[in-house]
């Protein structure tokens, strides 16, 4: 088996395109909810000093094994997820390392960094990383359920679990996207999306004001660096799948660019306008309108 | 006094407890749930360009812990406000010790409050600052007789700004950032390595008046 | 509320009434009858809330003033039942069944002056001063700036002046 060097150099050099784009995007986030709330706001290169900073932090302390874990398996959740998305459709060098079926590894990475950072969590032995944790693990498994209908919708309709060839079948124009030709699993996605990203109306996992700030409770320094390194990628990550998914995916790298961003504010928007969530209240949230909207795509196709 | 009973906290007391296969147990929460490994000092970085890339990071990034005490925690609630806007300047409050960078003592500290500042304090990570708000810091201000609040609090803790006032207004309090990140670029904000090299002092202070130190020394 | 004043005299040994307002009085009883008398005003007269329970040091008589204040709702009044301990041994009844707030006012009160509640619940736990092995700070004989003094480092270089004095000194310097 022969390794493709330059793929793998334009992964590494999409991974790094893909952490300054988010590092970015965050610190633009956080003017704009300034902006919002009439304040100036921090300036947008903000995150990348904070992660200077914390990478630079002179004493650590450590619970165990799995303490140190935990944020390497939360970076390889976004990672993973990364690796396997195509990137830019039409492009052999940009298409990552996508293969027949790698919906499913995409779910199984968005799952994963989760599971290590409850194990890594857990080892803090915080009592609030345990209730952040248990609050985040439940909202998200309730998460995935519109979602893995509203995938299962795409794939039937597209006859594949391939994120390619969902990509091809819906070039050709604004009306052969899936968000237009199967809008009940459009909606459902769109859903479970905002509480896959964890913003305003679902963050009560890691909200600073809630139980303090959840499960990274005992992170610091170099861990804490990872999991704002792992926040970045993993939420542009986030977004370029569901350009993939249901806005007809990208040709060229401004094109993904303005479209992962649109699609990033959706959270972004729906969170500066609606108040949070308690935990006993999402859960029934997403069980009820996406997951019908959900099952109904199914039914459309 | 009369024979006061000493109250002890059921939590922290000695006790044995019957394992899963029959076999007794003794657990000393004290011992056994904490660590108490002493602090050590940590060298800046040898190369004098990167400790000051370094310092200017921590400088222009300052988490600060929320640990409001005395009136001064309510002048810190307005930097957050659009009025003031803290953020422009790189500070932002976080909710937990591990991750903060600066303590603000903001006011009076009876000796109740003190004993669970200076466990904060200690739960912070190395490069920490503490900013003290307010003369009752200083010197007690007008608490400087009472039985219960502490006068100085360097004598505590290592103290990198002291905000006079009563009480500082928010501008006072956003020029002492100014003044932190000042002497943090100038690589004089050493606090933590000042606090594990005079151990010895600032614990006899603490011990001095926290009568029931039912703590390990430290306990990062 | 003049008849609950007058009920009150007729029914305990009322040493002293004492008119601060129309909707406050001040009544003093014996030690012993101070509990039942708060009792009463809580069942029969409806003096359901308690404000609080204080006490005044009077140093020279020997005695503490316990003070145990009382609200009407529906007459918008208060009477607080005074009654006179002896200070160097300062027991008093719990109040404790009536509310549960009364509780932390004694533990407070055990822990200030030293006044014992036996049968009070969690009375012997410290308040806020934990681990406290002087005598209790709020006595009068306690001296605090002393004890600051030796205890907490007093910083150098403080001194005081009278405000009209000083203010007078530095604003108009020629008079």
């Amino acid at each position: 088996m022969s390794i493709d060097w330059i793929k793998l150099l334009f992964t590494l050099l999409g991974l790094f395109i893909v952490l300054n784009y988010g590092l970015l995007q965050y610190g633009m986030i956080r003017r704009i909810t300034a902006r919002i709330g009439k304040r100036i706001g921090m300036p947008v290169y903000q995150p990348y000093i904070d992660l200077i900073k914390n990478y630079s932090m002179r004493s650590q302390i450590t619970h165990g094994v799995m303490f140190y874990l935990g944020p390497v398996f939360r970076l390889a959740g976004g990672v993973g997820i990364f690796m396997f998305m195509p990137l830019i459709y039409g492009s052999y060098y940009w298409s990552n390392y996508s293969f027949s079926g790698d919906v499913i590894l995409i779910m199984y990475f968005m799952f994963f960094g989760m599971l290590g950072m409850a194990l890594g969590a857990s080892e803090g032995g915080h009592p609030y990383s345990f209730i952040g944790i248990s609050r985040g693990l439940s909202q998200f498994t309730t998460v995935e359920v519109p979602f893995t209908l509203a995938v299962i919708a795409v794939a039937v309709q597209h006859h594949s679990f391939s994120l390619t060839e969902i990509v091809a079948g819906q070039q050709g124009g604004i009306m052969h996207w899936n968000i237009m030709t199967n809008p009940f699993a459009g909606i459902a996605a769109m859903l479970a999306f905002l509480g896959m990203m964890m913003a305003s109306p679902f963050n009560v996992v890691q909200a600073p004001q809630e139980i303090p700030i959840g499960p990274p409770t005992e992170y610091h320094g170099t861990y804490l660096g990872l999991l704002q390194t792992n926040r970045a990628i993993l939420y542009v990550s986030e977004s370029i799948l569901m350009v993939n998914l249901f806005f007809g995916g990208a040709t060229n790298w401004i094109e993904l660019i303005v479209k992962s961003f649109l699609v990033f504010f959706w959270p972004v928007f729906v969170g500066l306008v609606f108040p949070r969530f308690r935990i006993d209240q999402s859960i029934p949230w997403f069980l009820k309108l996406p997951l019908i909207l959900g099952i109904i795509g199914i039914f459309m196709v | 006094m009369e024979d006061k009973k000493i109250f002890t906290d059921p939590d922290l007391t000695k006790r044995t407890v019957i394992g899963p296969n029959g076999e007794d147990i003794t657990v000393d929460p004290i011992q056994d749930y904490f660590c108490d490994a002493l602090p050590k000092k940590h060298e800046p970085k040898r190369a004098k360009i990167f400790e000051s890339f370094f310092n200017w990071a921590r400088a222009e990034s300052i988490w600060v812990l929320g640990f409001g005490t005395g009136c001064g925690s309510i002048e810190l609630y307005p930097l957050l406000t659009p009025r003031f806007d803290a953020y422009r300047f790189g500070v932002q409050m976080r909710p937990t010790p591990r991750q903060a960078n600066l303590m603000i003592i903001s006011g009076y500290l009876s000796v109740k409050t003190l004993k669970r500042a200076i466990r904060s304090y200690e739960q912070m990570q190395n490069p920490k600052f503490v900013m003290a708000l307010g003369s009752c810091t200083i010197n007690g201000g007008m608490y400087f007789d009472s039985y219960n609040t502490i006068n100085r609090l360097d004598k505590y803790m290592p103290v990198d700004v002291y905000v006079a006032g009563c009480m500082p207004r928010p501008e006072a309090i956003l020029a002492g950032f100014e003044a932190l990140k000042k002497r943090i670029k100038a690589g004089k904000a050493e606090g933590a390595n000042l606090y594990a090299e005079n151990f010895e002092t600032y614990k006899k202070n603490q011990k001095k008046i926290i009568r029931d130190w039912n703590m390990p020394d430290y306990n990062w | 509320m003049e008849k609950i004043i007058q009920h009150l005299q007729g029914t305990f040994d009322v040493k002293v009434v004492k008119k601060q307002r129309d909707d406050l009085y001040f009544v003093t009883v014996g030690k012993e009858q101070a509990i039942p008398a708060v009792t009463y005003l809580r069942d029969a007269e409806g003096f359901t809330h308690l404000v609080m329970i204080t006490v005044a040091d009077w140093m020279e008589k020997g005695v503490f003033e316990l003070n145990y204040i009382v609200h009407n709702y529906e007459l918008h009044a208060d009477i607080s039942i005074c009654t006179n301990i002896n200070r160097e041994e300062a027991t008093m009844h719990s109040a404790h069944h009536l509310w549960e707030q009364a509780w932390t006012y004694q533990r407070e009160l055990k822990e200030m002056y030293g006044i014992d509640f036996p049968g009070s619940p969690r009375v012997d736990e410290s308040f806020n001063l934990e681990g406290w092995d002087n005598i209790p700070p709020m006595r009068r004989e306690f001296d605090t700036l002393k004890y600051a003094n030796e205890t907490y480092f007093p910083r150098p270089g403080r001194e005081t002046h009278d405000p009209a004095a000083y203010m007078k000194q530095k604003l108009y310097p020629d008079e």
